[in-house]
């Protein structure tokens, strides 16, 4: 490998490049930091109990109306106060700005803190990677912009959260906005070496993410990759769903006869993902993949072809074949047409008769973190067994005969097919397997 | 090795294929360039008119990218993907949607609000289907891109990728884009040289100059 010789390139020149391994890759560590609680099992533990973190909210700062959604409560604390380094400036390409990290970054900080720990990596080790995965990331600072200049005009004030003040045309703002200057901060309180990436595929970006630490890990790029997901509900993003009118009047009812849309949601979690022989008695990636719709913006696929290539070459990569899937974690997020295309790419894909499950009726649409959150829960479904149940669900609202999982069902599990589509035209298939 | 067999730059109101200067006119602001761009290319694609600039911008540097060497029907749908990056994602009609929240949000706007979704407006064109992704990140990172690329090809993922940087937020813009095919003659014959298939070895060293405008 040579050196670009503009220098714009500063990753690490593929030292490991030459392994070229094909490891195999496991599932270190991982957690969940959800209105459901801050560690994996207690997440795990609410979900078996049939708790859903979906309430009916009136905010009008997100809001004119009333909505149902899964959101943090406002008190909620992600890293202590005093965090050493939280109160500086630092210098960024357009200008300075304050340290402080908003709800995003604190999000996604707390959720790494817990999955690094866990999994007895360093941050600082060459070997290891940080994969961000987020639509929105900061994007709830043009909110706090735009009512800081109308009480304010004209007047650079400091918010209570901290996060820059002043309009949200000034470079400074925009490059507070960035999802990379959240991925450089976050780097940098772990003290990361290696340059952070970050995947932004509307809602396969949690898949996405992990799928690109796979091939990372698997081309013997890195031993290790930690993968972080998350997004916050912020005005921007329900007036846009409300806006495409997506968002359902009551908790969103995947796969259901009567469902009428999404129901929004906010969490973090990280999998710390490793080719280290220390870890194979965990959870296996077997393999993943992208297809493209290449139909429309913001609907799916009329037939489901391009989800079900991605299952199966998903399926092909991992060396296992329909039969040996044991249950479908499926994007599921109770739109009419999301569900039905779903479905018929379930059943393309041959398996119509394999326990189907989604998790938007527990956590909403969490976008960026629902890949990982999904991804998270299959995996510890796998250990323990157990297929969640698909709360909202009563009685089948799609084309094709499936076997969607709708009291907890206890059964030996060893491989697991999770799915993801979203604007844009997106699919995504992961699979994972017990060892 | 994989190979560049096409290349594409959009920078300071001018267009280059190959290295070649094809169009330019400066005398004008960035929506009017790529309204130009798209009448002295003969497009003819009414959906380019209700794509934001991001990907207004995006897609006429894959139309110049396809314009000639590409034949459609070389592969199947599946076989093409594509792997872009930028560094301001839709923060551009981020900005002009918030502003219609103020009155009525714009769900014509909203849609627009992902970078992604400029990789599903080449994929709707071209019925590309394959593997694709978009990542974030402060400057372009051509070892990450190179691999990520080199992953699909030689994985037998993809057959041929579309990779490259779009980024617009305001006045500010750059799009470079390169095709990237598997080389199979090569392969055969062993060689890395510059051979008779033509274009550029896929190499960080070939994107970065691509991307500075050092051999188009």
């Amino acid at each position: 490998m040579v050196q670009g010789r503009s220098g714009s390139s500063v990753r690490n020149e593929n030292i490991y490049q030459t392994i070229m391994s094909n490891a195999e890759v496991f599932i270190a560590s991982d957690n969940i930091c959800s209105p459901l609680g801050s560690t994996t099992a207690e997440n795990f533990s609410a979900l078996a109990k049939g708790i859903s973190g979906i309430r009916l909210h009136d905010d009008p700062v997100l809001s004119a109306q009333p909505f149902y959604a899964a959101l943090f409560g406002k008190e909620a604390l992600f890293m202590k106060a005093g965090t050493p380094g939280t109160n500086e400036r630092i210098s960024g390409v357009k200008g300075t700005i304050p340290r402080t990290y908003t709800k995003f970054e604190q999000l996604l900080i707390a959720s790494i803190s817990t999955a690094l720990q866990d999994s007895g990596i360093g941050a600082g080790d060459k070997k290891t990677v940080l994969i961000l995965s987020s639509t929105k990331g900061n994007i709830s600072l043009l909110e706090t912009a735009a009512s800081d200049e109308q009480a304010h005009p004209g007047e650079l004030q400091t918010t209570p959260a901290g996060s820059r003040p002043g309009v949200a045309s000034e470079p400074v703002m925009q490059d507070r906005i960035a999802l990379h200057t959240s991925a450089s901060l976050i780097a940098e309180y772990f003290g990361f070496r290696n340059p952070p990436i970050v995947a932004s595929n509307a809602c396969i970006s949690g898949i996405m993410a992990i799928l690109t630490g796979f091939r990372l890990i698997r081309s013997g790029q890195y031993e290790n990759a930690v993968i972080a997901g998350a997004d916050v509900i912020s005005n921007f993003v329900l007036s846009g769903f409300q806006s495409f009118q997506a968002i359902s009047s009551r908790p969103c009812r995947p796969f259901d006869k009567s469902r009428d849309g999404i129901t929004l949601g906010e969490g973090a979690a990280t999998v710390v993902l490793s080719s280290n022989s220390k870890f194979a008695g965990g959870i296996k990636i077997m393999g993943g993949s992208t297809s493209n719709d290449a139909n429309h913006l913001s609907a799916p696929s009329r037939t489901g072809e391009e989800l079900s290539y991605s299952i199966k070459t998903a399926l092909g990569q991992a060396g296992l074949s329909a039969t040996d899937i044991d249950f479908i974690s499926a994007h599921g997020t109770a739109t009419l047409y999301n569900d039905e295309m779903e479905a018929k790419a379930i059943t393309l894909a041959n398996l119509q008769s394999v326990p189907v499950n989604s998790l938007k009726g527990y956590y909403g649409h969490t976008l960026g973190a629902a890949g990982l959150i999904e991804s998270i829960i299959a995996a510890h479904s796998l250990k323990a067994n157990r297929v969640l149940p698909t709360i909202g669900f009563e009685q089948l609202g799609v084309s094709q005969p499936l076997n969607i999982c709708s009291t907890l069902l206890s059964t030996p599990l060893k491989n697991c097919l999770k799915t993801a589509s979203g604007f844009g035209g997106c699919n995504a298939a992961l699979v994972l397997s017990k060892p | 090795m994989n190979r560049i067999t096409a290349s594409c730059r959009i920078s300071d109101h001018s267009v280059y294929r190959n290295g070649q200067l094809l169009f330019e006119n400066k005398k004008t602001d960035l929506p009017g360039f790529l309204l130009s761009g798209y009448h002295h290319f003969k497009l003819n694609y009414p959906k380019f008119y209700k794509m934001d600039n991001l990907s207004k911008l995006g897609w006429l540097a894959a139309e110049v990218l396809l314009k000639e060497d590409f034949r459609p029907g070389t592969y199947q749908p599946q076989e093409v993907g594509l792997s872009l990056a930028n560094a301001n994602s839709s923060l551009d009609t981020d900005l002009k949607y918030y502003e219609t929240v103020k009155e009525i949000p714009s769900p014509a706007l909203f849609v627009y609000t992902l970078p992604n979704i400029m990789i599903g407006e080449i994929c709707i064109r071209h019925n590309f289907k394959g593997e694709s992704a978009f990542y974030i990140s402060p400057r372009f990172d051509a070892g990450f891109m190179e691999n990520t690329v080199n992953y699909l090809l030689d994985n037998d993922i993809l057959k041929a990728c579309i990779g490259g940087w779009v980024d617009l937020l305001g006045d500010e813009y750059k799009a470079v884009l390169y095709l990237v095919e598997k080389d199979e003659a090569s392969a055969a014959q062993g060689s890395e040289e510059q051979g008779d298939a033509g274009g550029l070895p896929f190499t960080t060293t070939t994107i970065n100059q691509l991307f500075q405008g050092e051999n188009g």
